[in-house]
């Protein structure tokens, strides 16, 4: 029982975690039809840059800051330099240009920082482990990042349905052309929204830094994951990719540690082994399977939008 | 390059890069002979196996506008063939070859009903996502290696005979492969089949109303092309003696895919010249520096901001009297 809590918990921090790269994703390909595969690589320079800084530093407060402003700061950097040049391409340009940049900084980082893993402690106030219930210890840091997941997921919900900002992003992913004809300065919009995506990708890779090594390519994996979610809710739907990145989240991490002693149920020991973490592997790519065969533009496609 | 071109020119002018591309290949290993031949027919293999995926992937991105992002799981499907039969001790190559195109072709076939039912980025998207499935099967295969991979001790037979094993030989049946699955993808193309399924490129609407089930071909399409990429994975895991699920990891369909855009899409011969560009190109920068992706990254993303078309564009560009330019799709 007490495992099965604990799983949920960290299924529930997985959730939260890929919800944060995938809300960028999604908004970014919402209204700008753009698709970033270097989203990835802005959640790992946000990890690097948050162990930079409290290198330089020694506050972790001061690394979470000053690693979200740079990261900002690249991200902008990235979108005037190339990634403003893409949006009126085809899909096949966006996603070899995008390649290009992952290739590059997963190799940059390595030539900058050692191909070896680094770690962030994590903060003082936050170490240990608190008792949820009697003999369930469970780390007082992973439940911070659910709390922040879930603050900045209520935060963005608040912004994207009663801000003006929020309401020209639904707008632009209704229809951008119209929006720009009716006087907004689309580009600017554009670049807000790449912006906050770019940071909030960055945030999930200063969050997780203390749990996970930091290492070159740790984006690629969580990039797949945030695809995934995003189909499965819909892109450009940040609530579809909420509802997706705890559905998933849950899956993956459930599956994993439950597929054998279920399979157990049905088979024996031994091929239960064997079957149980492969299948455990493919589960959410399955799930995904089954919702885009039932519904081939995901959970909760944006209204007005063709796929 | 489809049959309404031909009149007027004989036929060494009309195929002359193809024509061209064939007698490098054919004449590398005389030309090796004088060099480190072990090394230069090792590299060209390589040009020829990725080639032969590469090709099955024009086929889709450039005559359908599928943009598949997941083809590297075709090609290690096909290796895993070999790999998990060569460790029951099956090596013959009535069953392997077999196994690892069927394998491969029914990957594509089953993935294909799901992802075919999407469109545009759902479709990149969700290729990439079944690739990754299959990379994560691999993985969890602990009895074959897992992550580690595994070794193949005896390259495929023939009637108990070597035929993979002698490296020269090995050579000239890759080029085989590799020149009968370029006459395949042109027939296929200039087909009845093929002028459907590239009508559904232009505009599917109208091929449905033709009374057209687009579904059906695309699929097919879909299939051929994982066949490709699994006779591709049959003979890179003969040529490496080695499988892993490195060899569907998602960075290796990106790398099919730039080859693909280097040649210039939809012109079936840009597969091979970009195969080529992208291995020669990797060994050279890798050679020069241990960083050669801080270079090759920016250099991509030049081609796209720069170079459409790819290679054979630019050439056509530079050299207009040489090269002739790409026949216009037709409705």
């Amino acid at each position: 029982m007490s495992l099965l809590v604990v799983q949920i918990l960290n299924g529930l921090q997985l959730g939260v975690l890929l919800f944060l790269i995938a809300a960028g994703l999604t908004l970014v390909f919402g209204v700008m039809n753009f698709i970033n595969l270097a989203h990835g690589v802005q959640y790992m320079l946000g990890a690097y840059l948050a162990v930079m800084f409290y290198s330089m530093t020694g506050s972790t407060l001061a690394a979470l800051v000053l690693a979200l402003i740079a990261a900002l700061a690249f991200g902008l950097f990235l979108e005037f330099v190339i990634f403003r040049h893409l949006y009126e391409r085809d899909h096949l340009d966006q996603v070899i240009a995008t390649f290009g940049i992952i290739l590059f900084l997963n190799q940059a980082v390595k030539f900058v920082w050692g191909a070896a893993p680094l770690s962030l402690p994590i903060p003082e106030m936050f170490s240990g482990a608190v008792v949820l219930m009697p003999g369930l210890l469970y780390p007082v840091w992973r439940l911070v990042i659910i709390a922040a997941g879930l603050i900045v997921a209520l935060m963005l919900y608040a912004l994207v349905s009663w801000t003006r900002l929020g309401m020209l992003v639904r707008a632009g992913a209704n229809n951008a052309t119209m929006v720009s004809a009716l006087g907004v300065d689309i580009r600017r919009l554009f670049m807000i929204v790449f912006g906050f995506g770019t940071m909030l990708a960055g945030f999930a890779g200063i969050m997780i830094a203390p749990i996970l090594s930091v290492e070159p390519g740790m984006g690629d994996t969580i990039l797949i994951l945030a695809f995934v979610v995003i189909v499965i809710g819909g892109i450009g739907s940040i609530r579809g990719a909420f509802v997706a990145a705890l559905l998933v989240g849950l899956a993956d991490t459930l599956g994993r540690s439950f597929s054998v002693d279920i399979l157990r149920l049905v088979m024996g020991p031994s091929p239960a082994r064997t079957v149980g973490p492969a299948i455990a592997s493919m589960l959410i790519y399955l799930v995904m399977a089954v919702v885009l065969y039932l519904r081939p533009t995901g959970l909760f496609p944006p209204k007005g939008r063709r796929s | 390059m489809t049959a309404q071109t031909s009149s007027g020119e004989s036929f060494v002018v009309r195929e002359k890069l193809p024509l061209a591309l064939l007698a490098l290949f054919l004449l590398l290993p005389v030309l090796a002979a004088f060099g480190t031949e072990s090394y230069l027919l090792d590299l060209f293999m390589r040009v020829m196996i990725f080639a032969i995926a590469a090709l099955g992937l024009d086929l889709l991105v450039g005559y359908g506008a599928l943009v598949s992002f997941g083809h590297a799981a075709f090609i290690g499907i096909g290796a895993y063939a070999v790999g998990i039969l060569g460790s029951h001790g099956i090596t013959e190559v009535w069953i392997s070859l077999p196994a690892a195109v069927l394998a491969a072709t029914i990957f594509a076939f089953l993935t294909g009903m799901v992802c075919l039912r999407t469109r545009g980025v759902y479709f990149i998207m969700i290729t990439l996502a079944f690739g990754q499935m299959a990379y994560f099967l691999a993985s969890s295969l602990a009895p074959y290696g897992g992550d580690d991979g595994l070794t193949i001790h005896t390259r495929t037979t023939l009637f108990g005979l070597a035929p993979f094993a002698h490296t020269r030989l090995f050579y000239y049946i890759a080029l085989g492969c590799l020149a009968g699955c370029y006459v395949l993808c042109r027939a296929l193309v200039v087909s009845r089949f093929g002028r459907v399924f590239r009508g559904a490129r232009e505009n599917a609407t109208r091929m449905a109303t033709l009374g057209y089930d687009i579904y059906r071909y695309q699929l097919t399409a879909y299939a051929i092309s994982g066949a490709l990429g699994g006779l591709a994975g049959f003979l890179l895991a003969n040529a490496t003696d080695f499988v892993s699920p490195a060899y569907m990891s998602w960075q290796r369909s990106g790398e099919l895919i730039i080859m693909i855009l280097f040649g210039g899409l939809g012109t079936l011969h840009g597969a091979i010249v970009g195969a080529l560009a992208y291995v020669l190109l990797g060994e050279w920068l890798s050679d020069l520096t241990e960083n050669w992706k801080m270079i090759f990254g920016p250099m991509l993303v030049l081609v796209v901001l720069l170079a459409r078309g790819g290679l054979i564009g630019l050439a056509t560009q530079l050299m207009p009297h040489w090269t002739r330019k790409k026949p216009e799709p037709q409705p």
